[in-house]
């Protein structure tokens, strides 16, 4: 804790904008993760549900999506953001806009693989039972999904980390511009570049320190939520 | 529930659209050099310009040779970077017009203060680069197509070397994280004074070799052309360009001081003053 506090003062008397910095980055990874929460959830959901043919291919190609480095996604959003790309009339480039995009992308897969392995276990035991109230498609994703919600949040908070994380993405399709896309990653990365490893090193305590605080506080929901279930 | 993600996803496209709208001020995006903008120059002149026109400046700053691709691409509307022959190209291939001279410093040779290679005895910036590559010490390259890079090889060109081996590394980094390697490997690189200056890991490295003509650094703002790219946003690049020139942005400039250091000096005002200045501009410091 009290590095903590000597990391924020050693940190704000340098930069009286880190809390601009800090709101930016949470506004960027947060949206990003309820997008790619919105697209991987209900897939991941679906692929542990039904078979079809090709599914043993998109499993795979999904889990492996996970090992995609920030880098190549932030360069392939670049391209295709760029005025120069199919996107570019948007001007989204070099924008927060550009930042949730490319790191959507990069959760997203994360999300998926996890909830399908979440939804997987409980899909075999709730088979006989949706079965024979005769359970439509789409019920039958939902009642899965909110079933293994704990497991889904779980999904959820590791694309978290890994967006509040990822520095190589933001920094080619935001650009790093002072006071409209620089986030703590990228500042961090900026002070090591100047030499400044100190100011580096305390930005990171803070950084860690957010991820702790939003974790405990989705954790601590869950443990209500499970103790209010048990209650009724 | 499809319908309704459909719905959702719609909605944050457009939510995503309308803050760029929002931010749809008065501001351009100028590509322009880790050099610039690690030495602090943008903090200062940055909100002096924008206080006066309103217009908001957008720095992106990458290596010299990223910065020209990045306005290739249309992705920028001017250019602030330092390697002359790569900025002529870029006029003649047709994407950029209105080049002016704004500013200069120098490249500098800096390693470790014990100084092996001895070039603090060098007569020029080429004999020591061959100094260093025949005393056996190593050398850390940005290798990452940036205007320091491009002058390093420049000057081994001179040199008549080609630099190969264990004891050249390439870092293929910013100047910031090449200077952290030459510090922790005690081991000499080129670099900008400005960065020099304000790099806070120097641990016991010194500045050896600085004053050749050859290592003269000069700056110079480009506008990419709106023929080529009719959204760029000439008029307010202009403005900037306009600013820099004038006898306010030149002050501006020359009253930016690193720890006491005047890091850049102007030069668009005169070729007079500017000479007169050259033996004082940039201050030397280690």
């Amino acid at each position: 804790m009290e590095t903590l506090l000597q990391s924020w003062q050693l940190v704000a008397a340098r930069d009286p904008a880190l809390l601009q910095i800090v709101g930016l980055s949470l506004y960027v990874s947060l949206t990003a993760s309820f997008l790619a929460a919105c697209i991987g959830i209900p897939l991941g959901a679906a692929l542990a549900i039904w078979s079809f043919p090709g599914r043993g291919v998109l499993v795979v190609l999904s889990t492996s999506l996970m090992a995609l480095p920030p880098v190549v996604v932030g360069l392939s959003v670049y391209l295709l953001l760029s005025r120069a790309g199919p996107l570019g009339n948007l001007g989204l480039l070099f924008t927060p806009g550009a930042m949730i995009i490319a790191q959507t992308i990069l959760i997203a897969p994360i999300i998926l693989a996890l909830t399908r392995e979440a939804v997987l276990p409980l899909r075999r035991e709730y088979d006989a039972l949706l079965l024979s109230v005769d359970a439509g498609p789409l019920l039958r994703l939902k009642t899965l999904i909110w079933d293994a919600r704990f497991g889904v949040m779980t999904a959820i908070l590791a694309g978290f980390g890994r967006a509040l994380a990822e520095v190589g993405a933001v920094l080619i399709v935001g650009g790093n511009i002072n006071g409209l896309t620089r986030v703590m990653t990228t500042t961090i990365a900026l002070e090591t570049s100047k030499g400044n490893l100190e100011l580096a090193l305390a930005l990171g305590v803070i950084l860690l320190a957010i991820a702790i605080s939003v974790n405990a506080l989705i954790h601590g929901l869950a443990r209500f939520g499970r103790r209010y279930e048990a209650t009724r | 529930m499809n319908l309704r993600i459909t719905l959702l996803l719609k909605a944050t496209v457009l939510c995503l659209l309308a803050t760029q709208t929002l931010a749809q001020e008065k501001f351009f995006v100028l590509a322009s050099t880790t050099s610039t903008q690690n030495s602090g120059l943008f903090d200062v002149i940055l909100p002096i310009f924008t206080a006066e026109t309103g217009i908001q400046v957008r720095v992106v700053a990458v290596g010299t040779g990223q910065a020209l691709r990045i306005a290739r691409n249309g992705d920028a509307d001017a250019l602030l970077v330092h390697h002359r022959p790569s900025e002529d190209a870029f006029i003649a291939q047709g994407y950029g017009i209105e080049r002016r001279d704004i500013m200069y410093n120098d490249f500098v040779i800096v390693g470790p203060a014990n100084d092996p290679a001895n070039v603090r005895s060098a007569p020029d910036a080429p004999s020591a680069l061959a100094m260093i590559a025949n005393s056996g010490a190593s050398f850390a390259s940005r290798g990452d197509d940036s205007g320091t890079n491009k002058k390093e090889i420049e000057l081994w060109r001179a040199a008549g070397i080609t630099p190969k081996g264990a004891w050249y590394l390439e870092t293929g980094s910013g100047m910031g994280a090449t200077l952290n390697l030459a510090s922790a490997r005690q081991i000499y690189t080129l670099t900008d004074r400005g960065t020099w200056i304000t790099f806070g890991n120097k641990g016991g490295m010194k500045l050896l070799f600085s004053g050749d003509k050859a290592l003269f650094n000069p700056y110079g703002y480009i506008l990419v052309d709106p023929k080529r790219f009719p959204h760029v946003k000439v008029d307010m690049a202009r403005a900037f360009s306009d600013w820099l020139i004038s006898g306010e942005g030149q002050k501006a400039i020359g009253d930016f001081r690193i720890e006491g250091f005047q890091a850049f000096c102007p030069n668009a005002l005169n070729l007079a003053a500017e000479v007169a200045d050259r033996a004082a501009c940039p201050a030397e410091a280690d």
